[in-house]
């Protein structure tokens, strides 16, 4: 699909229209094109994507400016918290024990059928097993502990299961990243599968992997969660956005994962 | 109309004339479907020629209406005097009145699935069919009818 000129596309895309005019208007709310789920061939990193200079600054563990959360995770990690007054490390042990976490993640928890993200394991943890007072999504302290439990999976390679209980969100994220939504009446899929490369005004369009997250991200001068960009990212095409927790947000956030299978993760990311 | 209503949309505010230009035109496209390919090429079926307000339009305002943040039809199109970073996912806009008349350039920004269904490009001036609006955007157009003619007349210029 990449191999091809911009004039070429085009042509592609009008031929195409022969083929896929019938199933449009079956479904008009999808983009057809697209329908089977489709990994970008060859997969790459959001940071190849970005600026040189803040893929430099990513590169860099003391330029990186979202190595500051993780070194407050890291203290997090040690903190005792709640009426047992029990720290992560207490159950969990040092930072060995996260290795391989975050490649695994969104799964479904056996216990009670629910699909979590990182983030949601640990708010699960903080609540149930320190019981302390809960962790507010996108809060600071969130935020820290997520991009340190991530750092420790740094360089390993994404693998969700998609398979039994986690298949129905699977395929709800795979139909509502095809879906074509707000104003702009634009799909996931039509930006990050089918334009990837390609720049929307300044900014280049990367493959929309979640693998940078918990990112800094300079426009928002901190750092913020997967589910704040994908907030970003309906906002930007004047849609209704999706509230942090929500269904939408994890079923998304899974197919987003199985979509990046194979490709490491390079958290805390650095973006424009 | 039903099955047009929900792929073409309801177009904001349109003169009657204009809906009935529209509506044949789907006609057409529909007879004509088993030929999809040739569709962008069929002249007939691509062009809204009546304006959607009446009076005086301004090329100036529809400039800026196309470079500022109403229109911004500069992420996706390039413009040689843009003077700035211009997005490349869709041809740039010189050139455009060479290529296309005034009609075709209207349907383009109106409603431009009707001759590609499966195009990136927004609809400026369709309100149905769309999913998940956020709440100051639902039900409204991304422009208004003066707008769109201001633009139309700006592209008009760009030869
Ligand atoms: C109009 C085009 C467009 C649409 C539609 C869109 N995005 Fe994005 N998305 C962007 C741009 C531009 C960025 C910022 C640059 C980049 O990293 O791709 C971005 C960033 C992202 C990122 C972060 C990538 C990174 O490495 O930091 C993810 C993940 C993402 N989008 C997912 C989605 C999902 C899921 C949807 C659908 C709900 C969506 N996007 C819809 C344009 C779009
Ligand atoms: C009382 C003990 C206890 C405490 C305290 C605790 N956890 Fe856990 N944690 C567990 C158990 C038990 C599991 C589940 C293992 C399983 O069955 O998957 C778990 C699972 C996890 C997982 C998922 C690991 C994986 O491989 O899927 C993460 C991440 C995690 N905890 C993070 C934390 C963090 C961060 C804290 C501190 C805020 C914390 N935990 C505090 C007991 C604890
Ligand atoms: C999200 C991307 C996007 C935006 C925003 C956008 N367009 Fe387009 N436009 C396209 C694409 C892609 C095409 C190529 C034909 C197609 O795919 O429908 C196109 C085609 C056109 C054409 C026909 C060009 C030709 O040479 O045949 C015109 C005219 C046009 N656009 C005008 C505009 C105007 C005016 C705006 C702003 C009000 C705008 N576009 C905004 C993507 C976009």
């Amino acid at each position: 699909m990449r191999a091809v000129l911009p004039c070429a596309w085009l042509l592609a895309v009008v031929l195409a229209c022969a083929g896929c005019t019938v199933r449009e208007s079956a479904d008009p709310g999808t983009t057809g094109v697209h329908a089977a789920p489709v990994r970008p061939v060859p997969l790459q990193q959001g940071s190849v994507f970005a600026p040189p200079s803040v893929q430099a600054m990513q590169a860099d563990e003391f330029e990186n400016p979202g190595m500051l959360w993780v070194a407050r995770g890291a203290k997090l990690w040690r903190q005792p918290e709640g009426s047992g007054a029990r720290s992560c490390a207490d159950c969990h042990g040092d930072a060995g024990s996260m290795r391989g976490a975050a490649t695994r993640y969104p799964q479904v928890d056996p216990a009670s059928g629910q699909l979590l993200d990182l983030e949601g394991r640990i708010m699960q943890c903080r609540s149930e097993r320190q019981q302390a007072a809960p962790l507010a999504w996108e809060s600071e302290p969130l935020l820290a502990l997520t991009a340190w439990v991530a750092f420790q999976s740094r360089g390993l390679p994404m693998q969700v299961s998609i398979d039994g209980p986690a298949r129905p969100f699977f395929e709800r994220g795979r139909e509502r990243y095809q879906q074509r939504v707000g104003q702009m009446n634009l799909s996931c899929s039509q930006c990050h599968d089918a334009n990837w490369g390609r720049q929307l005004g300044a900014e280049t369009i990367s493959q929309g992997h979640g693998t940078g997250y918990p990112v800094y991200r300079l426009e928002w001068q901190g750092a913020g969660s997967l589910q704040r960009r994908l907030r970003s990212c309906l906002s930007g095409v004047r849609a209704e956005m999706f509230p942090y927790g929500s269904q939408e947000h994890l079923e998304l956030s899974l197919y987003l994962a199985w979509r990046a299978g194979g490709l490491a993760i390079e958290a805390p990311g650095v973006r424009r | 109309m039903d099955t047009g209503g929900t792929r073409i949309g309801r177009v904001a505010g349109m003169r009657p004339g204009t809906m009935a230009t529209m509506a044949s035109a789907l006609l057409l496209a529909m007879t004509l479907m088993p030929a999809a390919a040739s569709l962008a090429a069929a002249p007939a079926v691509d062009a809204i020629e009546r304006p959607l307000v009446d009076g005086a339009t301004d090329p100036l305002r529809g400039r800026a209406i196309a470079l500022g943040r109403d229109g911004n039809c500069l992420l996706c199109h390039g413009l040689v005097d843009a003077g700035r970073p211009t997005g490349n996912l869709a041809p740039p806009l010189d050139g455009v009145a060479a290529r296309l008349g005034a009609g075709q350039i209207r349907q383009r920004v109106v409603n431009p699935a009707l001759t590609n269904p499966n195009t990136i490009m927004p609809a400026y001036f369709v309100v149905d069919g769309l999913r998940q609006v956020a709440e100051p955007w639902r039900g409204k157009p991304i422009l208004d009818a003066q707008q769109i003619e201001d633009l139309v007349a700006w592209l008009q210029t760009l030869r």
